[in-house]
């Protein structure tokens, strides 16, 4: 498999390494929340991709590869449309799960801003909670 | 003497086989299977029996891709009607979701973080499917054929838990008090209305009886039809102290929850958990762990199979089938695979992304569907606390908490030293997306905090955890395939065809999805088709 090295990181789950971690985990950064219901409760579009677009697209926003891809978001020209990626976060594509039903349109606005200027993207035009309506089927 | 005057002179008994047989020859099929479902026959699952696939295949060639359990049904079957198999596969290992983890197992999920279990010897988790239902018959007669020896699964066991954050101040209920609790002033309810004339419209005075006796039978009514702390409520929602033996011995009957608690808990959504077709009593598991059956399987096609094999595109032409793939052994040159027809297990979450020559449905089908989040966490203790402490043998407790279930080993009950429970399963939902963005090691630890609060025992008896997320999984990049209404109605029908010299097969060409189930039947029916068509040509 064409896994970054850099990312390989050896997990081995025993209850000591587990505290270490959770420790390292605190100091490194914000705990991502865990939403009570079956929809999002992440406002910040920084706190809805590191709880679910990371998933996938992984911390750095580059994707991964296996069998298949998780296609990367960084330098994405797919980006520039702002219509294109509120489109499939609302309805998903191919195997990536809608999240329309999931998510507010001012949640589904906060993340696709937040991925259009963040990981070498720096588009200056911002999508509205409006622009989200839009596109709901 | 012949059968027609046997019959003349007395009622012979008469098998329900020939019975069957009779009325199918005098009224028809329609009638035959209406009489079969009425008899307790057939309409439980749609596996026909074993296979027989007649015709001579003269030497056909078929190329399947993945050697998961739609996969090696195709082989295995295929194989023994005289085609010629081969297989590719992702995996350095056979059997695809059907999966189990023990001690020194070892796996890199998508972003590189590997995890090695370590279990003590003889403790697994299985991290796909790990229950099957008495009505999964596919799957129960390959098990047999196969020799995969089965055990029970516990899905409900009324000791285990029901807990919400929500109510009781976050104490977990037992499921016999929620359920047998909920029940009993239901019972109450109605036959009260039935004694204030309330349902004399809808029940017959005749019937009125016999309802006000079940309705006593079936809640634990007293003899006023109330449902009350009394021995009789006891003998089904169990003792605040219970009968022993000798000295003081007599039992003492606990406080049934009041309906309106029970209500507003929501408590009462779970026992859906044990009234579903697909859940109810009683279900299987493979003595071991649920990759016995992948194994079986392997054993009988396992020589058939490319191992570290990854598709990279599938071409056909009216001659044949091409598909190329990269040798993840010794990564160089794409290699090819030829046959003359090819039988495509692989997830759409990898196939809608490969270059496939198929009609522009089929293709739209491949691009139509979702793949669902799931993580599942399995945590090793010291010691079976909750059967030591708690009397949970086996079944599942549910919770609102993130972890959603805890399940308990259907196996080695009653045993000192280590035990591995699942300490979580999600599906769907926010946090099965907000686990799958976790580094591993913190799922544990989730699993471990959240599970505290059903059973303290946790931080003390924790030891190590594995947490395996579907979508990070490299060969699957997801649970299951998510069909709707409209996607079905749209595109399922275009999914089954056969498109060429390719057809589809997997749990995500059938209507048991995310069920091994779907994926056996999906393959036994595609090369049912398939092989009709070869024999034709």
């Amino acid at each position: 498999m064409q896994l970054n090295a850099n990312f390989r990181r050896c997990v081995a789950v025993s209850a000591l390494l587990l505290l270490l971690s959770l420790k390292a985990f605190a100091q490194n950064g914000r705990e991502p929340g865990l939403s009570a219901g079956f929809r999002f409760a992440e406002n910040s579009g920084e706190d809805l991709f590191a709880s679910v677009c990371q998933g996938c697209h992984m911390s750095d926003g580059r994707g991964a590869s296996g069998a298949g891809a998780y296609p990367s978001l960084a330098a994405d020209r797919n980006l520039e449309a702002s219509g294109y990626p509120v489109e499939v976060v609302v309805n998903g594509r191919r195997a990536m799960p809608p999240f329309g039903a999931m998510m507010s349109d001012d949640q589904v606005a906060a993340v696709v801003n937040y991925l259009r200027t963040h990981f070498d993207n720096a588009y200056q035009d911002s999508v509205t909670a409006e622009d989200v309506k839009l596109v709901r089927r | 003497m012949g059968q027609q005057g046997q019959m003349q002179s007395e009622p012979a008994p008469v098998s329900r086989r020939d019975l069957l047989s009779l009325i199918g020859a005098v009224s028809g099929s329609a009638a035959m299977y209406h009489a079969m479902t009425s008899l307790g026959f057939a309409s439980d699952s749609a596996y026909k029996g074993p296979i027989r696939l007649e015709g001579d295949p003269k030497g056909a060639s078929v190329l399947i891709l993945g050697a998961g359990l739609a996969g090696m049904t195709a082989a295995l079957e295929l194989s023994r009607a005289g085609y010629n198999v081969q297989m590719l596969e992702f995996n350095s290992r056979a059997g695809g979701r059907n999966w189990t983890l023990r001690g020194g197992d070892s796996f890199t999920e998508l972003g590189g973080d590997s995890q090695t279990c370590q279990f003590e010897p003889g403790l697994y988790i299985n991290p796909g499917p790990w229950r099957i239902p008495y009505h999964h018959r596919a799957v129960l007669d390959y098990c047999k054929r196969l020799g995969v020896a089965l055990e029970p699964f516990i899905q409900l066991n009324h000791n285990a838990l029901l807990h919400t954050t929500r109510a009781f101040d976050g104490a977990p209920q037992r499921i016999r008090d929620i359920k047998t609790d909920f029940q009993g002033q239901i019972a109450e309810l109605l036959a009260k209305a039935t004694q204030q004339g309330q349902l004399d419209e809808a029940v017959s005075k005749e019937d009125r009886e016999i309802l006000m006796q079940a309705l006593r039978s079936w809640g634990a009514l007293d003899g006023d039809y109330a449902y009350k702390a009394n021995l009789i409520s006891a003998d089904f929602r169990g003792y605040a102290r219970a009968p022993g033996g000798g000295l003081d011995a007599g039992p003492i009957p606990g406080e049934p929850i009041d309906l309106a608690d029970i209500l507003k808990s929501q408590l009462w959504r779970y026992l859906q958990n044990f009234a579903l077709h697909n859940f109810q009593s009683p279900m299987f598991q493979p003595v071991g762990g649920m990759d016995m059956i992948g194994k079986a399987f392997a054993r009988q096609v396992g020589n058939l199979i490319r191992y570290e094999a990854k598709v990279t595109r599938i071409q056909q032409d009216d001659r044949g089938v091409s598909v190329t793939y990269t040798d993840l052994r010794a990564p160089g040159e794409p290699q090819q695979a030829k046959a003359d027809w090819c039988i495509c297990t692989i997830p759409l979450s990898i196939l809608s992304q490969l270059p496939v020559d198929v009609g522009a449905r089929m293709k739209a089908a491949i691009d139509a569907v979702p793949y669902s989040a799931s993580v599942k966490i399995g945590l090793q203790f010291r010691r079976r606390f909750w059967e030591e402490d708690e009397a949970i043998y086996g079944g599942i407790s549910y919770t609102d908490l993130p972890i959603r279930q805890i399940g308990y080993p259907n196996t080695g009950y009653n045993s000192a030293g280590r035990a591995v429970l699942l300490g979580a399963y999600l599906y769907e939902g926010a946090n099965a997306y907000e686990f799958t963005s976790m580094p591993p090691a913190e799922r544990v630890a989730k699993a471990v905090e959240f599970g505290a609060t059903l059973h303290p025992q946790y931080p003390a008896e924790f030891e190590n955890g594995v947490a395996v997320a579907w979508h990070r999984m490299p060969f699957a990049l997801g649970c299951a395939g998510i069909w709707s209404d409209a996607t079905r109605a749209e595109h399922y029908r275009d999914i089954c065809q056969i498109d060429g010299r390719i057809v589809l097969a997997g749990e995500h060409v059938s209507y048991i999805p995310a069920w091994q189930e779907g994926a056996i039947l999906s393959a036994l029916d595609a090369i049912t088709r398939l092989h009709e068509r070869v024999v034709k040509t």
